[in-house]
């Protein structure tokens, strides 16, 4: 099993960890002005509210721009594929890409993905899989 | 402003090495006795410091240790490598604006044979982190790696590109008596064999070294400059940008992804203060605590457009002989990664015309560290 670090979260993060724990991948969300933005932040940078709302994202996206990440020790020994998605909601998440080789000779730049959710351990996180194109 | 234009008056490092032997304290006070003394000034004139956030030699062990009364004024950059110029710009401030007469500038690690920068980080050092080493981002080179992939895709390159940046910067310290790989030239081919650190984007040698180390630079008015002897060389501008969409390291959160806006930013602010323009640019120290950082550089300074800036290194412009001779202590990759603060040490030894690898006739020098920066000149 791939060992992670766990996030080390405060007031402004929390509710995206416990998101994750109940396997929504939330969304920080202005209650006044409704921008939205990740990662969090405890004001609203467009109204200067305070009023810090989260809505459900759906959880599709594309892969802006990806690595395999690995290391000679711990916790990467196992190869992981790191992606930056640009979620269809409009703001972007560092994430991970499971279910496909981790190899460089592909191409993911541009890719669709869609999100789940998997437990490293006791950490859940959000994680990616290559969606399933529509015909 | 009092109309004081600020100069570097004097700049000190010890020797870059992979085991100093020494505290990182005797490591900085070697090199702002150095720098003091370069600048003919005596450590009771100094009344002010600027450093690194993450240096860890405090002020006042610092001044107790190398004689220094009293500060009146003392500051810190923001973030890593990215600040380096931004310590001459504070430095500057004071200078100009009155608060401090004489300040040193300092910058000192074991960053070989101690904390390793290239180590993954093993407890997130803040909140911005957890939107990274959760998912394995956790080391520098993956950071910058995935901003790096984005650039390649873009423009078609692949790492051999990459490799003639050091190859070139091997060049250039080789003939560089201070640098770590003085007399040790590579190939192409060497660069190619090198290891990958993240496949298919860098190897071992896209990598600035690992150094232990201290650089430390004297910065006064012009006027005092001459009142003492000092060969001073101006500061014709000096900026610092962070961005909105920036984060921890890079602007993942930026519409531009890789188009460096920070660079391109900064480089507006430069040739701004400094009235003038890419073309009057005569050597750039750019720092690369990885090579890809250099092509980002070239395009955001305007040197060539986006995406050139491979054509533009494999055409020979920033080696010997070259329109634009770029990094020509060896720059991070060559002569010792002390954060940066060794390229503001080569830029004033070509203003100076004390450089190993001097370009001759050098009237304006950019000492870019990608988020700050600042322009030398005669």
């Amino acid at each position: 099993m791939t060992s992670v670090r766990p996030p080390i979260f405060d007031f402004d993060d929390a509710f995206f960890w416990e998101g994750a724990n109940e396997h929504k991948l939330l969304i920080q969300c202005c209650g006044d002005c409704n921008t939205l933005r990740h990662p969090p932040t405890p004001m609203c940078a467009n109204c200067g509210s305070t009023n810090n709302q989260t809505t459900e994202s759906a959880g599709n996206g594309t892969i802006l721009t990806w690595i395999i990440s690995q290391h000679p020790t711990e916790p990467d020994a196992e190869p992981r594929i790191v992606i930056l998605v640009q979620l269809d909601e409009g703001t972007r998440i560092v994430s991970n890409l499971i279910d496909v080789e981790p190899t460089h000779d592909q191409v993911l730049n541009d890719k669709p993905v869609s999100v789940c959710f998997v437990d490293y351990g006791g950490t859940v996180l959000p994680q990616f899989r290559l969606a399933e194109v529509q015909k | 402003m009092n109309g004081t234009r600020a100069v570097i008056a004097g700049v000190g490092h010890t020797e870059f090495s992979q085991n100093s032997g020494r505290s990182t304290l005797q490591l900085a006070a070697e090199a702002s006795r150095d720098a003091i003394s370069d600048a003919g000034f005596s450590p009771t004139e100094v009344d002010g410091t600027v450093t690194f956030s993450l240096d860890t030699n405090d002020e006042l062990a610092l001044i107790r240790t190398i004689g220094v009364p009293m500060l009146r004024f003392c500051a810190r950059t923001r973030g890593g490598g990215g600040g380096a110029s931004a310590t001459v710009q504070l430095a500057a401030a004071a200078v100009e604006s009155g608060q401090a007469d004489a300040v040193l500038v300092y910058r000192a690690f074991n960053e070989r044979s101690a904390h390793r920068f290239g180590q993954p980080v093993q407890a997130n050092p803040d909140p911005a982190w957890n939107w990274a080493s959760p998912f394995s981002l956790n080391t520098p080179a993956k950071v910058y790696s995935l901003t790096f992939q984005r650039y390649m895709y873009e423009f078609g390159l692949t790492n051999e590109d990459f490799g003639r940046y050091t190859v070139v910067a091997r060049d250039w310290a080789s003939t560089n008596p201070n640098a770590q790989f003085f007399e040790r030239p590579i190939t192409l081919q060497d660069h190619q064999d090198s290891r990958w650190i993240v496949e298919p984007i860098l190897r071992k040698l896209d990598c600035c070294l690992e150094s232990d180390g201290g650089v430390a630079l004297l910065i006064t008015s012009a006027e005092r400059a001459a009142d003492h002897g000092a060969d001073a060389v101006p500061i014709l501008a000096s900026s610092a940008i962070q961005l909105e969409g920036g984060h921890e390291m890079f602007a993942y959160y930026h519409e531009d992804l890789c188009g460096y806006p920070e660079g391109r930013s900064l480089a507006e602010q430069l040739y701004r203060q400094a009235d003038i323009t890419s073309d009057d640019i005569d050597v750039a120290m750019i720092y690369e605590n990885f090579s890809p950082i250099v092509f980002l550089q070239l395009e955001a300074f305007g040197f060539c457009g986006r995406g050139e800036a491979s054509d533009f290194i494999k055409d020979g412009h920033i080696g010997r002989g070259g329109s634009l001779p770029v990094n020509t202590n060896g720059g991070l990759l060559g002569e010792g990664y002390i954060h940066g603060m060794n390229n503001i040490v080569e830029g004033v030894r070509q203003l100076r015309g004390t450089s190993a690898n001097q370009i001759s006739g050098a009237e304006h020098v950019l000492v870019s560290a990608g988020r700050s920066g600042i322009i030398l000149g005669r």
